[in-house]
């Protein structure tokens, strides 16, 4: 038993069917990384798995336990399994270390010194202990991102879903960001991440699925899916993505 | 050079420069407004010192127009000195002289040509007022009117302003909780929904007036334990809330309705619940942007407490209305206009300078 299961995952918005039946396991300290097109369904798929999206049809396991359909507790799910959004999505109207704060006093149960000091070291260990008095507005891209890292690893969740998480920064920022993530996967975080970075991918992933119009076209190791993909439409993508100069 | 087809020679002719536009034109457009400009201030002048029989203040104010209307002059000056001096350039083949020559002889013709119009706005006001043998000034500024009766509109415009008060934060709270109500998710929201909607809807729709009308006689005449026995005022005060937390509770709807879904996505998915992202992330947000059009209806709230009049409540203009019987001039109904502005418009400026603030926030740094 896998610690995520992903079920034949249906999803449409309309009658535009985005996810067509996508099967996906992911191992526990297993980092599994997206690749695909825009439009491909990464991010629906990873929506769908806290539960963001509700899916039509099929079946989404974590630790055995189902959490799709009805009756599940979905708040309890999202404290379990933390997203980060490619456009940061950090709370305007609160400071550094109040959009941190905000989750684990109001649903984590922690006293607001317990959550401060929580907040704190995280914010230390991704180098934003001294901008925690600061609001969103004032920070750059890649901070406001390592805020929403931090944001979500305050709930110490079990999986993180990371979609497209450099994609809106400046190319000197992306580093950074990206130094977190290696961290948390030295660290053994179950991870799953879209991502455009595929040299990031390459480097990290235990796992690579190529997405394309809705359905997991092919998996693998990295190595085998850069090196030598068997489905002509990943070769075709990664050989654009090849010429545009992204790997 | 190789060819894409993206991009062609013909597509590209080389650009021709554009010559200095003609100023001659546009000042004599500026005399011909200054002249009527002039000679309407001096008529309203000299009619108003006529209508005060020659009096010192008159004599001075008729002065101060006439001198004020030479203003816009010295700007039709500056716009020929540009001209000739964009015809010298131009003579000598500085296009680029000629050309700036002319936008700022073009400039000063349009100052001149701005300053005149408002001038002969003013002075057909002025003549307005004046015509007639003072006809309109005659009724509405008598000053010995005003000063008998504005001691007691005041003492009634205490009441508009209690009414306005206390329906603000009437208004204020309630709207809140109906435009949330209208916010409520899924099946079980659907009926609370379906009647805040009607409410809004009805309440919109319904002429303030009316709803004061019927509300205080309503209830008065009603016999209705405990609420017939409210003075009227208050019922007064409750019509109003009614009307106003329509109006609010759409401001507050449109202010959540603005917050990008991204924040709600970004709560709930650190396990929040749908009241908890609500209340801590987006009523937070939406009540700060919609500051600046709730001060609007509030402003709007102030000057419908003159409503009451029609209940028969004592506030400043069912006041002034008496001294206008009383009298038989409607220069007391002024007092109550003048009060009204007194209160307002430092609220609309203030309204201005959020707006403004928030602009300046948006555009960059806090």
């Amino acid at each position: 038993m896998s610690f995520v299961e992903i079920d034949e995952v249906h999803k449409s918005f309309g009658h535009n069917e985005v996810l067509k039946g996508v099967s996906l396991n992911v191992e526990r300290h297993e980092v599994v990384c997206l690749i695909g097109a825009s439009g491909s369904g990464k991010s629906t798929l990873l929506r769908c798995v806290n539960a963001l999206e509700e899916i039509n049809s099929g079946e989404i396991r974590i630790d055995g336990d189902c959490v799709t359909g009805p009756g599940v507790d979905l708040n309890a799910l999202r404290r379990d399994v933390g997203i980060v959004f490619q456009s940061y999505n950090l709370f305007p109207h609160m400071s550094v270390i109040e959009n941190v704060m905000l989750a684990p006093t109001k649903v984590g149960g922690l006293s607001k010194d317990e959550a401060r000091e929580r907040g704190m070291k995280l914010l230390e260990s991704v180098g934003m202990a001294e901008k925690a008095p600061a609001y969103p507005d004032s920070l750059s891209g890649g901070q406001q991102q390592r805020v929403a890292i931090v944001r979500a690893l305050a709930m110490q969740p079990r999986v993180m879903l990371l979609d497209e998480i450099t994609a809106a920064l400046d190319p000197e920022l992306v580093g950074d960001v990206l130094e977190i993530v290696r961290e948390l996967a030295r660290e053994g975080l179950t991870m799953l991440l879209a991502t455009h970075e595929m040299g990031f991918a390459k480097e990290v992933a235990s796992q690579v699925c190529f997405l394309d119009a809705g359905q997991i076209l092919e998996h693998g190791s990295a190595e085998q899916i850069f090196e030598d993909p068997h489905e002509e439409r990943t070769q075709q993508f990664l050989s654009r993505v090849v010429k545009s100069g992204r790997l | 050079m190789t060819t894409t087809g993206l991009i062609s020679e013909e597509l590209q002719p080389s650009p021709t420069p554009s010559q200095p536009r003609p100023v001659s034109g546009l000042a004599f457009l500026a005399i011909l407004i200054s002249i009527a400009g002039t000679a309407l201030l001096v008529l309203a002048g000299s009619w108003l010192r006529n209508y005060n029989d020659g009096g010192a203040i008159s004599t001075t104010v008729a002065a101060v127009l006439a001198l004020a209307s030479l203003y816009p002059w010295r700007f039709i000056i500056a716009a020929f000195a540009a001209d000739r001096r964009r015809a010298s350039l131009l003579a000598s083949k500085d296009l680029v002289g000629a050309r700036r020559a002319s936008a700022a002889g073009r400039e000063e013709a349009s100052i001149a040509m701005g300053y005149a119009a408002a001038g002969i706005l003013v002075a057909l006001v002025l003549l307005f007022a004046l015509t007639h043998q003072g006809a309109v000034a005659q009724t509405f500024f008598q000053l010995d009117k005003i000063k008998q009766s504005w001691k007691e509109v005041t003492r009634g415009f205490w009441i508009n302003i209690w009414v306005a008060c206390v329906a603000e934060v009437l208004v204020l709270v309630l709207g809140l909780v109906v435009a949330v109500i209208r916010m409520l998710p899924g099946r079980a929201g659907a009926p609370l929904r379906f009647l805040a909607t009607v409410y809004a809807d009805a309440f919109r729709a319904i002429p303030a007036i009316i709803v004061i009308f019927l509300v205080v006689f309503g209830i008065i005449g009603s016999k209705i334990p405990v609420l017939s026995k409210l003075p009227p005022t208050w019922l007064g005060l409750f019509a109003l809330t009614l009307t106003y937390t329509a109006y609010v509770s759409e401001v507050y709807r449109a202010g959540l309705a603005s917050i990008h879904p991204s924040q709600g996505a970004a709560a709930r998915s650190l396990g929040l619940s749908y009241s908890q992202t609500l209340r801590t992330v987006l009523v937070p947000q939406a009540v700060r942007r919609v500051v600046p059009p709730l001060l609007n209806d509030f402003i709007g709230l102030q000057k419908d407490t003159a409503l009451l009049s029609i209940a028969g409540i004592s506030e400043a203009f069912q006041v002034s209305t008496y001294w206008q019987s009383f009298t038989f001039s409607m220069s007391p109904v002024i007092v109550p206009a003048i009060l009204f502005i007194i209160i307002t418009i430092p609220q609309a400026r203030f309204v201005d300078f959020l707006i403004n603030r928030d602009a300046r926030r948006r555009a960059g740094g806090r």
